[in-house]
């Protein structure tokens, strides 16, 4: 397979892009998508090449055109609803929750909503409190949601694309610091990435890091410099969250004895906490130190950079939680 | 029209006894006093028209086509309901007859209609797309942010205000600031009616000017019909703690029933004899789709996993 490497931003631009040119139904809807591109360039030139009546400029009534999304779902269309900044997921929880994903289930399987929500989530961009939170949790706690949470720009293009040809409501979190800064390989070819297989980024034998979104980079680069030492990390991709792949998280830990968690959501009542009881229940016999979780800190996101960044995981806060874990074993 | 009229009135007055026998679990949300909206409205509509409706939303349904056995038989939780027992008294659709689902939020209809019209203008095939929704709704944020796109979009949607005086418990005019919806959809650029909610004929007349210029791409508008619900806001609660003897005598005089009753025999549309053999006829399909409902099986609970996604 030919390949070239695209950034973030554009590996979702182009799924849109295919996804609108394959099928009629698709089409896109929220503030500033149209002529200006999108905030983070994802639709820059569809509106120039699919025009005014499928991708579509939104008031800033994030309620009103999300709802009526699920409506032209229910009815035939496939919307794609851009949420430009994830923290606006207060703002829709009624018609994601009670409307989109159970809507199929309240009427006893007559319809289908095949609606995606993109979302974005991370902070690390000194946006403050209300624009950089990262919700995907909230969206995994409900029955009938589909919950993306790719980390490169091969599984998001791949992921999105899968996103629009599923009959469910399906909600996209993208790490807003990926955009632009995280480039990689995308095949030139047609591809689409199944939801519900998580992807070993990183094979290795004595320690699982298990990494959601943006957080597979600092995984990433942790693994190598403990290669340096001698240690060998696997460090996980679940992808999707929902649904999610139990058995490959579970098999890693069953290798590998221990197991780190990473995501940028809270910790508390958060993604680190369920997939921490998946393995613990899964793996119970196998772990040989308490399952670490590193979410981010539970406080609102703050402003000043120092402050935010001690907020949020990073390679040093996982090397020093690999460490606990091989310490444990040690014990 | 009279006909459905009077399957909502007796389908309504069955359910209430149906609750209070304990044939039904949850809560029942009725609307006899209300029937002229619904029917009006939706005597102008086609079959491949949509609407949304309301937890009070047992005469839109029927009003669009709906049927009662399956209707009685999802508020009595049997897996024959329309939603196999999983939506219930406050959750009823039949999506083949453009009926998108009766919603438990206030309002919550509003933007899944605003999607309907969306599609039916992509279609252009003339389509329009009906929410119901009561004097509540009209506080709520969605109706806004839909209305405002569906002006700014020239969406066919007609928004339908059934105003029955009363948000629960609480008089609708100590709850709504300005000159009211009328004025608030004229705002936006809306055209409105507003119209006596149990004088059938008026609602429908009003109901298709509005859904004609709909039909031919003017847009959306709001018909606001003013109307009164006989039960309390729900069974078990008598309705008399917060409305009058009077207020309530007073709107029993307006009952749609027997004004559009009076029109008929008028005019001779129908004779005393037919609308008594009409009545037992009626009354007697309802009373059945209790009994057959009673021994129609619950859902088998492995059904409780199903129907979570498509």
């Amino acid at each position: 397979m030919s390949s070239r490497e695209l950034t973030f931003a554009q590996a979702i631009r182009e799924a849109l892009d295919e996804e609108l040119a394959r099928d009629e139904r698709i089409f896109v809807l929220g503030e500033d998508v149209g002529v200006w591109g999108g905030v983070f360039r994802c639709t820059e030139g569809l509106f120039q090449k699919y025009g005014p009546e499928r991708i579509i400029d939104t008031p800033l009534s994030e309620e009103g055109y999300v709802g009526l999304a699920v409506g032209a779902a229910m009815t035939g269309m496939h919307p794609v609803a851009e949420l430009m900044f994830g923290d606006f997921i207060t703002l829709v929880m009624d018609q994601i929750v009670n409307q989109a994903a159970k809507m199929r289930y309240m009427t006893g399987g007559q319809v289908e909503v095949p609606i995606t929500i993109r979302a974005t989530m991370g902070g690390g961009r000194s946006s403050g409190g209300q624009h950089s939170q990262s919700w995907h949790a909230w969206m995994a706690h409900v029955p009938g949601l589909k919950v993306v949470v790719p980390s490169t720009p091969y599984d998001a293009k791949g992921l999105l694309k899968t996103a629009l040809r599923e009959p469910n409501p399906v909600v996209f979190f993208e790490d807003k610091v990926m955009y632009a800064k995280v480039k990689g390989p995308v095949p030139e070819e047609e591809y689409t990435i199944p939801f519900g297989k998580a992807d070993i980024k990183r094979q290795g034998t004595d320690v699982s890091l298990i990494a959601i979104s943006r957080m597979i980079h600092p995984a990433l680069a942790a693994a190598e410099k403990l290669a340096t030492e001698g240690i060998s990390a696997e460090v996980v991709d679940p992808r999707t969250l929902t649904p999610l792949d139990e058995e490959t998280l579970i098999q890693s830990v069953v290798k590998t004895g221990g197991a780190v968690i990473i995501d940028e959501g809270y910790n508390h009542f958060g993604t680190t906490a369920e997939l921490a009881a998946t393995i613990a229940y899964g793996a119970f016999d196998y772990l040989d130190a308490p399952i670490e979780r590193l979410g981010a800190m539970d406080v609102p996101i703050p402003f000043s950079p120092p402050l935010e960044f001690a907020t949020i995981p990073n390679e040093e806060a996982i090397l020093a939680a690999v460490h606990r874990v091989l310490d444990g074993r040690r014990r | 029209m009279y006909r459905k009229m009077l399957t909502i009135r007796i389908f309504e007055e069955t359910v209430f006894d149906v609750y209070r026998k304990g044939l039904m679990p949850g809560l029942a949300h009725l609307s006899d006093g209300q029937e002229a909206t619904p029917v009006g409205v939706c005597a102008t509509l086609h079959p491949d028209d949509t609407i949304t409706s309301t937890h009070r939303g047992h005469g839109h349904i029927i009003a669009k086509g709906g049927r009662v056995e399956p209707m009685m038989a999802e508020v009595m939780g049997r897996v024959t309901g329309y939603c196999r027992g999983k939506g219930g008294e406050m959750h009823i659709a039949d999506v083949s007859l453009g009926i998108l689902g009766a919603n438990g939020i206030v309002g919550g209809g509003i933007g899944i209609a605003a999607g309907s019209a969306f599609t039916a203008k992509r279609e252009g095939k003339g389509r329009v797309s009906v929410a119901f929704f009561g004097d509540g709704a009209i506080n709520q944020g969605i109706w806004y942010e839909t209305a405002n796109i569906a002006v700014l979009w020239k969406l066919p949607l007609i928004y339908v205000c059934e105003n029955n005086q009363y948000t629960e418990f609480t008089h609708f005019k100590k709850l709504t600031a300005g000159e009211g919806l009328g004025a608030r959809a004229r705002a936006m650029g809306m055209k409105s009616l507003e119209v006596d909610g149990n004088d059938v004929l008026a609602v429908y007349q009003a109901a298709h000017e509005l859904v004609g210029a709909a039909r031919k791409g003017k847009g959306p508008a709001t018909l606001i019909c003013n109307t009164f619900r006989y039960g309390g806001h729900h069974v078990g609660e008598p309705g008399t703690g917060y409305r009058s003897k009077e207020e309530i005598a007073e709107w029993k005089a307006k009952d749609p029933l027997p004004r559009f009753e009076n029109i008929l025999l008028e005019h001779k549309v129908i004779s005393p004899a037919d609308i008594e053999a009409m009545h037992d006829e009626v009354l007697t399909r309802v009373q059945a789709s209790v009994t057959t409902a009673q021994q129609a099986p619950f859902p088998d609970v492995k059904e409780a996993g199903e129907h979570v996604f498509a």
